[in-house]
């Protein structure tokens, strides 16, 4: 689920912070930069795993600060394609089902993934599993805030830079609704989909 | 920025854990997140919160190794490996899950010792799963 990630960036120190410890102002940098924020094509970042070298520090004309290219190591979460995980229903929708892993929630689960026979209860704005075990069918519920396992089918990153000056209302409406990173997820298999499913048998 | 590497290692759970925890705590050389260092706060807040509902919780380095040592002559993949310490299977029907072609690869016997194993190894006074 997590990985390490190696990366180089240039880190701009002020003049105010040369009396602190170097590593710690070089160490808050990056992590304000990183933390909480997805990569394009690498995943989303937690915090800084650990610095693996610190070059020499450079002056720019006209600047007091420095600048210094530093190497590090940073933790990112980033499952592998197949990889099983145990998330949290967030919530159900006709479209899918969102599942929250802690720090990370766009991981959606199509109904198409979802078990067979599964029906969407627009009353209740659950889906539910229909089960038939021997001629007796069984409702099993997909609850909001459920434990539930799933595999990973395929990942989607969406390049956020802005690209321009987005003139009409609805173009901008748009670009702010979508994700950077997503996830599909399926539960179309044996063992996979709520914890409680699978426990009693 | 730069990426270098894209996939350097693979973290466990654990690891992870233990990591957020020191950054929390400010132990082991960390930085406890500053007044206006909120991403990182709640990005640690966050996962450690999920991560304690995990079966990470309860593991060690040590209790780590001898479970890596002891799963070896399965001959299981990395990745596999690792889901298998982060998930805790506990039923036939979840190996089946994590190991690829695992009717090939494990007879049902495999299974079984398996499972035992990692109940053994990982199974250390954590009663909050059950």
């Amino acid at each position: 689920m997590f990985i390490l990630v190696v990366l180089k960036d240039t880190i701009k120190i002020q003049p105010w912070n040369f009396g602190k410890k170097r590593t710690g102002v070089i160490l808050d940098a990056l992590n304000n930069k990183l933390s909480n924020k997805v990569i394009n094509d690498v995943g989303m970042c937690l915090t800084v795993w650990d610095l693996l070298k610190i070059d020499d520090s450079c002056i720019l004309p006209g600047d007091g600060a420095t600048h210094t290219n530093v190497s590090f190591r940073a933790v990112v979460l980033r499952p592998f394609v197949d990889e099983i995980l145990v998330g949290k229903i967030k919530s159900c929708s006709k479209e899918s089902v969102q599942v929250s892993v802690g720090c990370f929630d766009d991981i959606f689960i199509p109904p198409e993934n979802l078990q067979e026979n599964s029906k969407f209860d627009s009353r209740e704005q659950v889906w539910i599993w229909q089960y038939e075990d021997g001629g007796q069918a069984h409702d099993l519920f997909m609850d909001v805030g459920e434990q539930i396992r799933f595999r990973v089918i395929s990942e989607k990153f969406v390049d956020l830079s802005p690209s321009g000056p987005q003139y009409n209302e609805k173009e901008r409406v748009e670009n702010d609704s979508r994700v950077p990173y997503e996830i599909i997820g399926s539960i179309c298999e044996p063992g996979l989909g709520l914890l409680s499913w699978w426990n009693a048998a | 920025m730069e990426v270098v590497e894209k996939t350097h290692a693979l973290l466990s759970n654990h690891e992870v854990l233990s990591h957020l925890r020191d950054i929390q705590n400010g132990t082991n050389d960390q930085r406890k997140p500053g007044r206006n260092q909120q991403n990182l706060a709640t990005v640690c807040y966050s996962t450690v919160k999920f991560l304690e509902q995990t079966p990470a919780v309860s593991q060690s380095v040590e209790i780590i190794e001898n479970f890596m040592q002891k799963i070896e002559p399965f001959n299981l993949t990395k990745a596999e490996k690792l889901q298998i310490l982060n998930l805790r299977p506990t039923t036939q029907v979840e190996i089946q899950l994590l190991v690829e072609e695992c009717e090939e690869r494990l007879s049902e016997d495999d299974i079984e010792k398996l499972l035992q194993i990692v109940q053994t190894c990982l199974t250390t006074n954590d009663q909050e799963s059950s």
